[in-house]
């Protein structure tokens, strides 16, 4: 795989254009969608027979490597996330030694802290007729019917023993007076399995990956770089050795080497520039890996949150998320008339319409993230939206007030209401509020075989970063469940058959030629960047990048925007190029650099996530192409066509990458179209 | 709006600091206070300057990364994370003063980012339950009285920002080490471990170089998550009481 | 234990709490003493005679009060040397000040390490002044507290020292009675209120006790 990359490095970077460019820099527009379709790509690993016994055949199958000489192997994890702080943990408390990063000043705050909402688990503590299998189906149905069935039905079975694992840890998770747990039913299900930590379940989480990962450094087991970002990935003899990372306080790159490396570094919804997702949250690590020979899947799978606070103007930073548990007592709704623009309490009863009630009315308010997301814009698009610019609808709490009492309201969404008082600045208790949906998560991501092994050797994808579980749309409170099920449990098990069947490697160390050719690279990456020196920040290029994805690659997507954006971003990319500015050194803390070096990765797999989508010409969870929908405007998926994952192979800056299908075989839970009316 | 802004800015940890003043104008009520500083940013790449440094990841309040002490105040004049102080809170013409975190147990990196990294060797010593994965049993093994498990959430609650160290008079991480302590020590899973916990993590907060405890409560006050100052009480009962065993063993 | 405890910033709180409360229960008992003036001369000398024979014939002649005297330099020694060194370290941790100053804390919290240099340098004024008589102003008599003291109030620095150091000492006893509660870790949010009314209350009455004294004096009340 390495090879393909060789052309890329060089020193010809000051000359105008540039090796980052590719070589089909400034070839006929539209090459890039003009891809052609390779070999299959198959998941070898998961064994045969019936879907709730596969997991443990794959545990017996596996190899292990003796405890006595795990000491001896390093594996490097990138992230301290849910997925990569329990694997760091884990795979220490094994005996492995571990090296791990972060680019936080501390592993503590990785964004899986900002989760609200909660974990699931199919514990059926309620009676009420959850089941492993149900979990199963719910997710698989959930997904649209574009995940592997024995991934998640393995991600039901791990989902209980995560939260025994965390109620050890001391997560404090909401309990009932009888000192038992607490679990509220959450997004798109009819049964109560969903385990939090009043709006924090996400921070707590994590807080308990965190500690278990603390304990394991004060141990010496795990060698912790915070403040340290990947920039890319050493791959020796086909198989994954190190990564290259720069310090971020001091600007030093070092290379750093071991027999396995995972990464856990998260989705990449920043694409879009206004997203949830923290403003550091990147792409780097997954699209270097991608560029080394890891193939990516589904990247257009993206997740738009329906409960988010509308963006207020132009300075607009990132978006925050309000939990969708407040879909539980909130009525979604809109004036009838377009362009009403009275207040909210002006509006009588009957010009409103509750537009989620009346199209569903068997789940109401309760739909889907992504059909509550795109009834939402389809209602601002008739120009129906409320607030600045049009771009919300109400989410209003006062039938809830007067049946539960301001009290009830106040115990169950207090700190939510605060928060949106705060950005806000209005009051909800006697105000709407107003939302708007936002990119959120990202289903699609590193692909990965059961064993969550990219198509690189020795490289595993873990939580966001991987792309397997979540089909085209994620339910609510399983990114949770995702993220620790490959940390703790999943990628801990399976790694040891890799490291077992290939014990003994060559060493690697910086004299090698690809190292010196990976570092090279990255060096000459950044001081391009730095050596431009013209008139734009990387904050523009991101920005317009991001209204890009958001208008062409977001809630809606068709064949003819795609073609413009596919169109547009190389355009862009060449401008970035040519008018990136970035002060400063490399030598030292220099935040415009991480960010500007982020943006050229952005700048690639937008282009890769257009293409994804305008493949696909299927309507399927997140991913609603206008072209492919029922007579009553849902998503209409197209089984016969695509019921593959979506597999990219890398080829070079904006030459048209291959297609490997993975094709996705129905055994347990049979494809209908969804219905939630 | 249009503002003055004072920021202390510093090259790096070696070098040295000292405010400068800039101007910016048409800030928007609506914006937070870190979207007025990108603000600034913006225009400070443009005409060549070095951008001013400050840490900030998810901007909603959780990650505890921001850490700006504005005008005197830490995370400002609202009990809040400055990513949710909006700029509402200010006025027109007003001058603003910008610092870093100030305690000798935070180093300036560089301009208003500190190295916070005392915090994680406090955790390190003892701020877990050792539970390696895979060794928990049921999780409805052990009930936890309810006021017990919101005792707990209502500590578990610290984002780690620091705020109460860049308050402190004496620059003390006693309500940052107190609050994973009582979160920790009040449950049965953490029992086991309840008076080394303790004793190592304190120990560990005096080696970082904080100062102690005054009971001034500008730690509290300054909390954007409202860990109350009885944290500390609780955690200087358990450990004098970890003492009095640790004596009879 | 006492090893640790010594080393320990924390130990070092509690010792200053331990030796503050021992303090206060003297104070306590030391101005209820005082108010005897106002009975006159004779019960006045015949109290501070008192003192000297309690614990007979079990003690010897002064002993209990030497027992007293022991135990009161320990405490102040103690709770001062801790003072010291916990301050040292307080500053150490925070060397730099803010550019933009912010008014902070109650006016009692901040003024616990000057209003304890005041009450220590008060302490040796004290006892030069009213045990040993070696700074008396008119001819201290041994024997003869009553006079002494009514020679102390009738200088007008005498009742200045005086009346600074007991207000200190009020502002000293708030703060320092309630942090003892938290630092001995019997605060709660739920005594809270309790903890501060008697904090409060010790501040007021034991000020309001000892300058009774000298405004007896001044006043003629007492002659």
């Amino acid at each position: 795989m390495t090879a393909e990359f060789a052309g890329t490095t060089g020193t010809n970077a000051f000359t105008g254009t540039n090796a980052f460019l590719g070589t089909n820099a400034f070839a006929e527009h539209g090459t890039f969608a003009e891809y052609v379709t390779g070999e299959p790509v198959v998941d070898a690993k998961a064994p045969k027979g019936p879907v709730n016994e596969r997991w443990d055949t794959r545990r017996f199958e596996a190899k292990l490597v003796n405890p006595a000489n795990r000491r001896k192997h390093t594996v490097i994890v990138v992230g301290t996330g849910l997925a990569g702080g329990a694997a760091g943990a884990t795979l220490a408390e094994q005996g492995y030694h571990v090296v791990q990063f972060c680019y936080q000043d501390s592993p503590r705050r990785a964004h899986s802290i900002a989760a609200q909402g909660g974990i699931n688990a199919a514990k059926n503590y309620r009676n009420d007729g959850d089941s492993v299998h149900r979990l199963f189906y719910d997710t698989v149905k959930g997904g649209d019917f574009r995940a592997r069935e024995s991934n998640v039905h393995r991600l039901a079975q791990i989902s209980v023993e995560i939260i025994d694992q965390c109620v050890a840890q001391g997560v404090p998770f909401a309990r009932e007076y009888g000192g038992l747990l607490d679990t509220r039913s959450f997004g798109g299900v009819q049964v109560s399995r969903t385990f939090y930590a009043r709006g924090q379940t996400g921070q707590q989480l994590l807080l308990g990956a965190y500690q278990a990962l603390s304990r394991q450094i004060a141990a010496g087991t795990v060698e912790m770089h915070p403040r340290t970002e990947m920039l890319d990935l050493i791959v020796v003899d086909g198989r994954a050795r190190g990564i290259v990372a720069r310090d971020l306080i001091t600007g030093k790159i070092d290379t750093y080497f071991a027999d396995a490396v995972v990464l856990a570094s998260g989705g990449y919804g920043n694409v879009f520039y206004l997203s949830t997702n923290a403003m550091n949250s990147n792409a780097t690590a997954i699209w270097r890996a991608h560029r080394r020979g890891a193939y990516f899947a589904n990247p257009c799978f993206t997740q738009i949150h329906p409960t988010c606070i509308p963006r207020t103007g132009e300075h607009q930073s990132k978006l925050t998320l309000m939990s969708e548990s407040l879909r539980n007592d909130g009525r979604i709704w809109v004036p009838k008339a377009k362009g009403d623009d009275r207040p909210a309490d002006r509006i009588p009863e009957d010009e409103r319409d509750y537009y989620l009630e009346r199209i569903y009315p068997a789940f109401g308010n309760l739909v889907p993230r992504d059909i509550a997301s795109r009834a939402a814009k389809n209602v601002c698009d008739e120009g129906r939206g409320v607030g600045p610019g049009g771009q919300g609808v109400y989410l209003d709490f006062a039938d809830a007030i007067a049946r539960m009492g301001r009290e009830a309201v106040e115990a169950k969404y207090g700190n939510l209401f605060d928060m949106y008082a705060r950005i806000t600045a209005e009051d909800p208790y006697s105000v709407p509020m107003r939302i708007y949906p936002a990119v959120h998560y990202t289903m699609g991501g590193l692909w990965v075989d059961y064993d969550l092994q990219t198509t690189v050797p020795g490289l595993f994808a873990i939580g966001e970063a991987n792309f397997s579980d979540h089909g085209a749309n994620r339910l609510g409170a399983s990114a949770l469940m995702q993220g620790l099920a490959d940390g703790y449990f999943v990628l801990p098990s399976t790694i040891n058959d890799y490291l077992a069947r290939n014990p003994h490697y060559e060493t690697v160390d910086d004299e090698h030629p690809v190292v010196q050719e990976v570092l090279a690279d990255t060096e000459d990456r950044l001081r391009l960047l730095l050596a431009v020196d013209g008139d734009r920040t990387p904050d523009s290029f991101h920005r317009e990048l991001g209204e890009l994805m958001w208008e062409f690659c977001g809630m809606a997507r068709t064949e003819s925007g795609l073609r413009k954006a596919l169109e547009r971003i190389p355009q862009i990319r060449e401008e970035f190029w040519r008018r990136i500015k970035v002060p400063g050194t490399g030598e030292e803390f220099n935040q415009s650099l991480e960010k500007a070096n982020r943006i050229v990765d952005y700048l690639e797999l937008a282009e890769l996530m257009c293409l994804d989508a305008l493949h696909r010409e299927e309507s399927c969870g997140g991913h609603f192409r206008e072209e492919s929908q029922t007579p009553d405007g849902e998503a209409a998926r197209r089984d016969e066509e695509f019921s593959y994952a979506a597999a990219w192979e890398f080829t070079d800056t904006g030459d048209a990458p291959v297609l490997h299908k993975e094709e996705l075989v129905f055994e347990y839970v049979h494809p209908t179209q969804r219905s939630y009316a | 709006m249009k503002l003055t802004l004072r920021v202390w800015r510093q090259q790096n940890a070696d070098a040295d600091g000292a405010m400068s003043t800039y101007e910016v104008d048409g800030i928007s009520a609506d914006m937070s206070f870190l979207e007025m500083l990108d603000t600034l940013n913006e225009e400070l790449i443009l005409a060549g300057d070095d951008p001013v440094a400050f840490d900030h990841d998810c901007r909603e309040g959780i990650c505890g990364a921001c850490s700006l002490v504005i005008n005197g105040g830490a995370h400002g004049p609202e009990r809040t994370t400055t990513c949710q102080l909006h700029m509402r809170s200010f006025h027109d013409g007003d001058t603003i003063d910008i610092e870093p975190w100030r305690a000798s147990a935070f180093p300036v990196v560089k301009d208003l980012v500190v190295d916070r990294s005392a915090f994680d060797r406090i955790i390190q010593a003892g701020g877990y339950v050792s539970v390696p994965t895979g060794a928990a049993p049921e999780a409805h093994a052990t009930p936890v009285p309810k006021a017990d498990a919101d005792f707990a959430f209502e500590h578990a609650e610290c984002i780690g920002c620091g705020a109460c160290v860049a308050a402190c008079p004496n620059g003390a991480a006693m309500l940052f080490t107190s609050a994973k302590v009582n979160h920790l020590n009040v449950l049965p899973q953490g029992a086991p471990e309840r008076e080394t916990r303790v004793l190592d993590m304190v120990a560990q907060m005096d080696e970082e170089g904080f100062g102690g405890c005054t009971l001034v409560g500008e730690c509290a006050t300054a909390c954007p998550k409202g860990i109350p100052l009885f944290s500390i009480t609780g955690m200087n009962k358990e450990w004098l009481r970890a003492g009095r065993k640790a004596a009879k063993r | 234990m006492t090893r640790t405890m010594w080393d320990s910033p924390l130990g070092k709180k509690t010792v200053m709490a331990v030796s503050g409360l021992i303090m206060l229960g003297y104070l306590a008992v030391h101005m209820l003493g005082n108010l005897k003036i106002f009975f006159g001369e004779g019960e006045f000398d015949h109290y501070a005679h008192w003192l000297r024979t309690l614990g007979e014939p079990f003690l010897h002649y002064e002993w209990a009060l030497w027992i007293v005297r022991v135990v009161l330099v320990v405490a102040v020694v103690a709770h001062a040397v801790s003072a010291y060194q916990l301050s040292r370290r307080d500053i150490r941790a925070r060397p730099t000040k803010y550019v933009h100053k912010k008014p902070r804390a109650s006016y009692a919290t901040r003024t616990m390490r000057w209003g304890g240099i005041i009450l220590g340098l008060f302490i040796v004024w004290h006892i030069l002044d009213l045990t040993t008589g070696t700074v008396h102003a008119n001819g201290f008599q041994h024997g003869h507290p009553y006079q002494n003291v009514i020679d102390t109030f009738s200088t007008w620095y005498g009742n200045v020292i005086y009346i600074v150091a007991m207000l200190a000492l009020g502002l000293h006893v708030q703060h320092g009675f309630w942090s003892a509660a938290q630092t001995l870790g019997v605060g709660s949010r739920t005594r809270d209120r309790a903890f501060k009314t008697v904090a409060n209350v010790l501040a007021v009455v034991l000020t309001a006790g000892f300058v009774a004294v000298p405004v007896g004096v001044m006043t003629g009340v007492v002659s």
